[in-house]
């Protein structure tokens, strides 16, 4: 039944229907409706039996997910930002120990400068972690995908991360279906972990592996990821299936199947690309755009097949790496090596500045010309940063850089405005 | 010896403390007793002599036998995890999970927190660390494990100071001990007095149902204020003191002896407290100088060679003596 609701609280809704036993969360914007409206589910007694456990920070967040799951109970999470940083070496541990919990992260930007809006920083921060990274377009999908989420966890005895843009999706009101409580538990089978706590059968688990077995355990852990490739758009059909609706996978293409020119993004973004694709399209640009659903494990293969009748394909990412320049267009870069086809980076939309169909479409038209450079940054205000340089260049104490240009742009006042 | 096996050891026989001599047989702490678990079992690497060994034995055994075998015990990183658990062996007869550094209380929430979803009401929580692991590294999970009143005892095994990594200063390590990161050179030798964290008080501050502290020395004390914890649901504390041979600079066989003088001299005071309120102390039985205490440590011999230095001596008796007022220990 389509309601319209604020993104968090369909996420909160489909997460209950997938019947958690423990969630522990800590406070952060703009995670907190989720949480909000999972806690307030458990104290009502919707959602039982479920322990809801408010902690003193992320890193207990995480840990009590790990403890929790070691003991045999279904355990989610969500977090965002300095907080995903804030227990980033729990979020290693879980993967570590094959515990298979599940966490939203409202994408949001990394301080300093401290900034709430969104981009992928966050997510990206962790890429190497050993989690699945799913990321979702639509708040249906959101919801959809963590139903999946649990599934495809508890089957590989691997967390997965589920992405949802923060602000553009988490607190936006639109139509969704959040998945049926009958429907979800006949998808969802009751978790049965594979190693567990147990007094009765005692194990050790988290016990020190030296050199002798470390690579192994590790190449493991990667066999596992390479399993979710697999399993990840099996139980998307599966899903489509039971729900009637396609969500999830690895890859969704949209009128990339004859296109020179191929935008490929991840998340929210993509609903304003394929806008953008369109209006190319009715100039007669041959333009598609690709949507990246799972970022890891990487599913190289299935973008290189998406991407086979294009030219050049511009990777338009809310996420840099300094120093190199995009972080998923280095992994696609790395998929296509070999292809011919040319690689764009485009850096966009960081700390919530708005990604436009205008910018876009120029964007696009630029690349289908073969104007366009390797690095990109989108509407990047020139006189800005060329004032902060001179200032830099004048002076060696020209003060912080962020207070500078907010003064430039008369956002404060200072002592020299 | 005909029997073939090795005489049943009583310990602390010829001691201050109150040893199984004065007890019925039923009471006694025996060591080789078929019926124990010996939760962390032979064929760890622990030095010879090590406190902490010792003390983890006894504690969880306790913890066995109190919960009749229902029980998990989670394990912060630190010397206790790393000697008990060589690839790919490990010395727990336990259900044990080891996950981070800083996060055992956590943890031990999570497990308390499942146990109880899943209506395992039955099997019992005890999370350990060592004095890092609790005190400063691990204290915000700590503070919320208390403040939450998660089910879950959590034991601290101080040895004053991070042995695993070579012996560095904690927020536990005394005033003057020498720590690879605390030198015994310059004007000030040693870790800096009136920094550091007193744990147990701390603890008491919570409010939590039950908090105690207790030494290596009298491990029948040690072994009964586990039983008083796991008799009690809720958040509790137990801080055990654990000589470490190679932190402290001692010999082996002196672990027991040292733990001892740490009490009898006042600078380890040995009580319990409920819901916040200090109810019972181990008085002092034979009470010694702190210098007694001191000297067989050469993290403190800058105390003695190649100068006395009767002020900082002073200072430390001092300490002993403000612990044997607040406790009230003679
Ligand atoms: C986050 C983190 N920081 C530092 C370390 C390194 N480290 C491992 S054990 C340890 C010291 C442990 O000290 P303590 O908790 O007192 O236990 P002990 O070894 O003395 O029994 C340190 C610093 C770590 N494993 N993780
Ligand atoms: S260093 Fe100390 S605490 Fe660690 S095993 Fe040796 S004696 Fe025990
Ligand atoms: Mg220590």
């Amino acid at each position: 039944m389509l309601r319209q609701l604020e993104g968090s609280r369909a996420v909160a809704e489909a997460v209950a229907a997938c019947r958690p036993e423990v969630v522990c969360a800590y406070p952060i914007s703009p995670q907190t409706h989720i949480i909000e409206a999972v806690g307030a589910l458990v104290k009502s007694g919707t959602l039982a039996p479920c322990e809801f456990v408010n902690v003193e920070s992320e890193f207990a967040a995480m840990s009590v997910c790990i403890g929790a799951a070691a003991a045999g109970a279904r355990t989610y999470t969500a977090t965002a930002s300095q907080g995903l940083l804030f227990m980033i070496e729990a979020v290693y541990n879980a993967a570590g120990l094959g515990l298979p919990t599940v966490m939203t992260v409202a994408n949001r930007a990394l301080g300093a400068p401290i900034n709430i809006w969104n981009d992928h920083s966050d997510a990206m921060s962790v890429r190497d972690a050993g989690w699945v990274q799913l990321f979702a377009e639509t708040n249906q999908e959101a919801a959809d995908l963590h139903v999946q989420a649990f599934r495809l966890a508890e089957e590989l005895s691997l967390p997965v991360m589920v992405n949802m843009d923060g602000f553009v999706l988490t607190h936006a009101f639109e139509a969704v279906d959040v998945p049926a409580q009958d429907a979800v538990d006949a998808f969802l089978p009751p978790y049965l972990p594979r190693q567990v706590l147990d007094p009765g059968d005692p194990v050790t688990i988290g016990a020190m592996v030296g050199p002798e077995a470390f690579e192994e355990v590790r190449y493991l852990g990667h066999l596992r990821q390479l399993q979710a490739l697999d399993r990840i758009p099996e139980i998307a059909s599966e899903f489509a299936e039971a729900f009637g609706r396609a969500s999830g996978g690895l890859v969704r293409p949209y009128r990339s199947e004859d296109a020179d020119t191929v935008v490929l993004s991840m998340g929210s973004l993509l609903g304003t690309v394929k806008e953008a694709v369109d209006v190319c399209r009715g100039r007669g640009t041959r333009v598609g755009a690709v949507g990246v659903t799972t970022f890891r494990p990487f599913p190289g293969h299935a973008v290189v097949d998406a991407l086979a009748s294009a030219r050049r394909v511009v990777v338009v990412e809310k996420a840099l790496s300094p120093g190199l320049g995009g972080v998923l267009a280095t992994d696609v870069a790395a998929a296509l090596s070999g292809t011919g086809v040319a690689v764009h980076d485009v850096v966009a939309g960081l700390g919530g500045r708005p990604v436009t169909e205008a910018s876009l479409v120029q964007l696009l038209e630029t690349a289908a010309a073969g104007e366009l450079g390797r690095l990109t940054f989108l509407d990047l205000d020139r006189s800005l940063v060329d004032g902060e340089l001179a200032r830099m260049a004048a002076a060696r104490r020209s003060g912080p850089t962020a207070e500078n240009l907010l003064r430039d742009l008369r956002v404060v006042g200072g002592r020299w405005a | 010896m005909t029997s073939g096996f090795a005489p049943v050891k009583f310990y602390q026989v010829g001691s201050f403390a109150v040893g199984n001599r004065l007890l019925g047989h039923a009471e006694r702490t025996v060591q080789s007793d078929p019926g124990r678990t010996n939760a962390l079992t032979s064929g760890h690497r622990a030095c010879q002599g090590c406190g902490e060994a010792l003390a983890a034995r006894y504690v969880l055994d306790a913890a066995m036998a109190a919960t009749g075998g229902r029980m998990i015990a989670v394990n912060a990183t630190g010397c206790l995890e790393v000697f008990s658990t060589p690839y790919p062996e490990s010395s727990w007869r336990v259900a044990w999970l080891h996950s981070l550094f800083g996060n055992a209380p956590a943890v031990g929430a999570g497990v308390a927190a499942a146990l109880r979803a899943k209506g395992h009401d039955d099997v019992r929580v005890v999370a350990q660390a060592g004095d890092g692991g609790t005190v400063d590294i691990g204290f915000g999970c700590l503070s919320g494990m208390f403040e939450r009143n998660d089910d879950v005892l959590f034991v601290c095994y101080d040895n004053q100071g991070y042995m695993n990594t070579g012996v560095q200063r904690s927020s536990a390590t005394p005033p003057a001990a020498r720590t690879a990161t605390t030198e015994a050179v310059g004007p000030a030798p040693g870790n800096p007095f009136g920094q550091g964290k007193d744990l147990p008080r701390l603890a008491v501050a919570h409010g939590i149902p039950y908090v105690a502290t207790a030494t290596v020395a009298d491990l029948h004390d040690l072994e009964h204020k586990v039983h008083q914890a796991m008799a009690r649901t809720g958040a509790r504390y137990l801080h055990v003191l654990v000589p470490c041979p190679l932190g402290w600079g001692t010999a082996p066989n002196e672990t027991v002896r040292l733990a001892r003088l740490a009490k009898e001299s006042g600078l380890f005071p040995v009580f319990e407290a409920e819901h916040g309120e200090v109810t019972a102390a181990s008085p002092i039985r034979h009470r010694v100088p702190v210098e007694d205490y001191l000297r067989p440590q050469s993290r403190f011999r800058h105390l003695f060679e190649p100068d006395r230095r009767s002020d900082v001596i002073g200072r430390l008796q001092a300490m002993a003596d403000a612990n044997v007022t607040r406790y009230g220990l003679l």
